[in-house]
């Protein structure tokens, strides 16, 4: 394995074991780690501390289609994970992102940056976000102790499911080693449903009544006036739900795109190939799906692009908006792409959640040394 | 469980009258006649009256009573409709129960944005049956479905047939309602598809009670498929029908139920419901959903699937009539159980690919503890349900059964599965979690739960070992 450049002291242990000690070490001395996957995020500069990259805890430990599961380490590139389950027709259906173009890294994505950022893609709307897809994991706390929690079964409630708060903690509360996934088939037909010319009302109404259906519409995103449903399916599914959706719709023109460009299209539009190659601030914007019409008005008048995906659920805000006026249109934003901009990057909690938050972090990381900050609001 | 404190028993008409202060006259039970009626869940084999019932109609009630129990130091059981087959909302003498079940609200439906938000207090079915006319659902679906509240599917992570497709509760929360320890009322999660920050939701969801007591849910609702339709394919070997459930979940066919059923368990059925299955050693009901021409694409790749492997037989449904006579069988497979005698259901899950491998070994310890098991289970994620027959009137009898069962739950993980699927861990497989997690993975569990209840006054004899817990407990009752 090769291990990225560090821009400090740069650290790669080779195993699991090794990653325990060290943090044990870093643990009784207070020194701050800045934990990166293949390091494709945003700038986090203001961390302090070495860097600690698990590139080297790489590789697949089992992979078993038939029974839908996947088990990597944590440093495994998400590029050779993706290429091994294509081969046996599958999927990591909830669509991680490769941000590299957005976020300006050159690095390769790791599965554990994947599930350490809960990334997930335009279909997250229908099979849900990364956590929903995580069976298991293995991690070093912020004492060095070697932990795992959940398993490699689709159905386990044995004990506290620690991997809801792992996934997504950004690694402030320990660094993943393992991570159990659930895979699943890939439908072999889709096409792609295109609007043009319609106000984002417009939009918020095409996906409300395609997403009431019963046609698991797996895309709907809008950009520059383009409304897009995307539709898959299995044998004559695909057809059937595509025409079915085309006479709902009936009173709006729509394009009708092929396969392949459907899987073109909603590769630019999962890795926001629009807002890629600047160094605009980058929202990333949760709202109510009904609100997205407003919130996207608000959001454009402060000058700057956007675009919608997960049926209005999700608004990408690439403009010089001002941090404390986007966060008063949107409670529910987080500062992607930093572009200059300081403060927080998270969206502030309520106070008791706040509470219970840091209290979460002081069980996990005592000394607060796993990259300390990256969540402070 | 531990022994009671005698302190907290002793001091009941105060922490009785100190409820009363802040609840409603009706919504305080103590009269151990009444009180009764609560000294058990599913698991009835364990049973104790609690020191008092509390029968809140709000969250600022729910508020209210957890703050007195909080002041007082009083521990506190969670409850439902009672339906845990795991102990999870058994009672001690020392402690309040502080029931959800009258919270019973629909507050909002909201079918553009995809959810409805409900008082936790509402059954799982009537949730579903308030969407029908919406053309909605909530997928979640345990067969306790009638009786079970959203509440109880919250702590306990509920599944159900059809969370293959679906998942189980985890998937399908969208936010919550949570009264803490101390009183204090958060909300977590929302509309949005979160979560923001760390997602304690999804630590919430599964914590049996352990953090907070839930009052209100939103719930992510679908729209209703066009129609369903299963088909019964009945095998020779418990081997070839664990192949075949690996081969149509390979196929990308994706059931919303593949449900399998052993010799013992057909037999049982057979002389209980009439439903007609073949006379063989496995039976599997795969249900697939969508549109007729799609329903027919699906069960044609099944029929070919399956007829590589020899089925002793392949019926589909044509109709209504015929759907419902293969769900018949299983539908009545416990009450069909229950006829042979006394029984205890178990959750363990395995990978599907150890499925035969397992129910090999379920065989064999059936043998050698002398006690008859049935199998009938979710196979399409590998949620077992052996069902070990005993008879409750034998001294002794009871006792062998549950070890068989740790023996069998054992197995389960030592195959690379889990404890429980779905049913949690409550008392019943309390003692049995140094199996599956060493101890500091218990440690960093009981951590975070201090963290959320630092005096451990939530359900604080359950989910863990109870000699991993007494320390924390230990230093808890010091606060
Ligand atoms: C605030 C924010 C929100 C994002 N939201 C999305 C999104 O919604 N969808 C999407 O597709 N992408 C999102 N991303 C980008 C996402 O980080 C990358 O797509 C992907 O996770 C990068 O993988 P990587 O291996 O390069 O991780 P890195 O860029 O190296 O790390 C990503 C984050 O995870 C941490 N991390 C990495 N490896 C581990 C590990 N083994 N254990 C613990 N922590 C680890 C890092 O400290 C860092 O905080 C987001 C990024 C940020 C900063
Ligand atoms: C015949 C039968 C069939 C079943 N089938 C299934 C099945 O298919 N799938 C499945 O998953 N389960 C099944 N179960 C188990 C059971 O029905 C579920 O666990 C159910 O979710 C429990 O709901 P309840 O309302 O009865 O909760 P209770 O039994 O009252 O409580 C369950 C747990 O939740 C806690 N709790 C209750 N209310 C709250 C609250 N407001 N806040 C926080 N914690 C709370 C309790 O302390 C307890 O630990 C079955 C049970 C029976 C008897």
């Amino acid at each position: 394995m090769t291990t990225d450049a560090p821009s400090r002291t740069g650290l790669s242990p080779a195993s699991e074991a090794e990653l325990g000690e060290l943090i044990a070490e870093r643990h009784a001395t207070r020194q701050p780690l800045r934990i990166t996957g293949g390091g494709t995020r945003v700038e986090t500069g203001a961390l302090s501390g070495d860097t600690l990259s698990t590139a080297a805890i790489s590789g697949v430990v089992t992979y078993e289609p038939g029974e839908m599961t996947l088990i990597a380490r944590a440093g495994t590139p998400l590029d050779e994970i993706q290429a091994m389950l294509a081969a046996e027709g599958q999927s990591l259906a909830f669509e991680p992102a490769d941000m590299r173009g957005v976020l300006g890294g050159n690095g390769t994505s790791t599965i554990g940056g994947v599930v350490a950022a809960n990334a997930s893609g335009p279909r997250r709307m229908l099979v849900g976000a990364c956590r929903d897809h995580l069976l298991g994991l293995r991690f070093v706390d912020g004492r060095g102790r070697v932990l795992k929690n959940g398993g490699r079964v689709m159905k386990n409630v044995t004990g506290l499911d620690l991997g809801k708060l792992l996934c997504g903690a950004h690694g402030t509360l320990g660094v993943l080693t393992e991570v159990a996934l659930k895979t699943l088939p890939i439908l072999p037909d889709r096409c792609t449903l295109g609007f043009h010319g319609v106000t984002v009302d417009e939009a918020a109404q095409i996906f409300a009544r395609a997403l009431a259906t019963p046609y698991e519409v797996s895309g709907a995103a809008f950009r520059d006036g383009t409304a897009w449903l995307r539709v898959e399916g299995l044998g004559p599914q695909m057809g059937y739900r595509r025409d079915r959706l085309l006479a709902l719709l009936q009173l709006r023109e729509a394009e009708v795109l092929d396969a392949e460009v459907t899987l073109s299209l909603w590769r630019g539009l999962r890795d926001l190939d629009h807002f890629a190659g600047t160094a605009t601030p980058l929202w990333r914007v949760l709202v109510k799906p009904s609100l997205a019409p407003s919130t996207v008005r608000a959001l454009q008048a402060l000058g700057g692009a956007v675009s919608v995906d997960w049926g209005g659920g999700l608004i990408w805000y690439c403009g010089p908006g001002p941090a404390q006026e986007v966060r008063q249109i949107a409670r529910h934003a987080t500062l992607v792409r930093r572009g200059g901009l300081a403060g927080p990057a998270f969206a502030p909690e309520a106070p008791a959640v706040t509470r219970l938050s840091l209290g979460l972090r002081r069980v996990f990381d005592p000394a607060g040394i796993l990259n300390p900050g990256l969540m402070d609001q | 469980m531990p022994q009671p404190d005698a302190g907290i028993i002793e001091r009941a008409p105060q922490i009785v009258a100190a409820l009363r202060e802040v609840l409603p006259d009706d919504a305080v039970i103590w009269d151990p006649e009444e009180t009764r009626a609560y000294e058990c869940d599913a698991l009835t084999a364990y049973r104790c009256p609690p020191l008092a019932v509390v029968l809140p109609r709000t969250t600022a009630e729910v508020a209210a009573a957890m703050r007195v129990c909080h002041r007082l130091r009083v521990p506190v059981v969670p409850r439902g409709a009672g339906t845990s087959l795991a102990g999870g909302a058994l009672p001690t003498a020392d402690c309040v129960i502080i029931a959800t079940l009258r919270l019973r609200d629909v507050l909002e439906i909201d079918t553009e944005n995809r959810f409805i938000r409900v008082q936790t207090g509402v059954t799982n079915l009537s949730v579903s049956g308030e969407l029908e006319p919406h053309g909605f659902f909530y997928a979640p679906d345990p067969s306790s479905q009638l009786a079970c509240t959203i509440a109880g599917n919250i702590a306990m992570n509920s599944g159900g047939a059809h969370c293959l497709k679906y998942g189980v509760t985890t998937n399908n929360l969208m936010g919550a309602t949570v009264v803490l320890t101390d009183g204090e009322v958060v909300g977590l999660g929302g509309p949005e598809m979160g979560p923001m920050g760390l997602d304690m939701m999804g630590l919430l969801c599964g914590s049996e009670g352990q953090l907070g007591i839930v009052t209100e849910a939103t719930l992510r609702i679908l729209p209703r498929p066009e129609g369903a339709r299963p088909v019964l394919i009945g095998f020779d070997g418990a081997e070839v029908a664990g192949e075949c459930v690996a081969r149509i979940i390979r196929s990308g066919v994706l059931p919303v139920a593949i449900e399998y059923m052993d010799d013992v368990c057909l037999r049982a059925v057979e002389a209980f419901a009439r439903a007609g299955y073949p006379d063989c050693a496995a039976v599997l009901i795969v249900e697939v959903e969508g549109s007729v021409p799609e329903i027919e694409d699906q069960i044609a790749r099944i029929r070919e699937i399956a007829s590589a492997l020899n089925p002793v037989e392949f019926r589909e449904s044509r109709n209504a009539d015929e759907a419902m006579a293969i769900w018949k069988g299983r539908k009545s497979a416990f009450g069909a159980m229950g006829r042979l005698g006394d029984y205890i259901c178990l959750d363990g899950t395995v990978p599907v690919s150890k499925l035969p491998y397992a129910l090999k070994m379920i065989g064999e310890l059936s043998r050698r503890h002398g006690l008859e098991v049935a199998n009938v289970f979710h196979a399409g994620d590998g949620n077992m349900h052996p069902l070990i027959l005993f008879n409750a009137n034998k001294p002794g009898d009871l006792a062998r059964a549950e070890a068989f069962g740790a023996d069998i739950l054992r197995l389960c993980v030592d195959v690379g599965g889990c404890l429980t699927g779905e049913h949690g861990v409550g008392v019943e497989k309390r003692d049995l979690m140094g199996k599956q997690y060493d101890p500091a993975d218990l440690d960093i569990q009981m951590a975070v739960k201090d963290v959320f209840d630092p005096c451990w006054l939530l359900n604080p004899a359950k989910v863990f070992p109870l000699d991993a817990s007494q320390p924390w407990r230990e230093e808890a009752a010091r606060r």
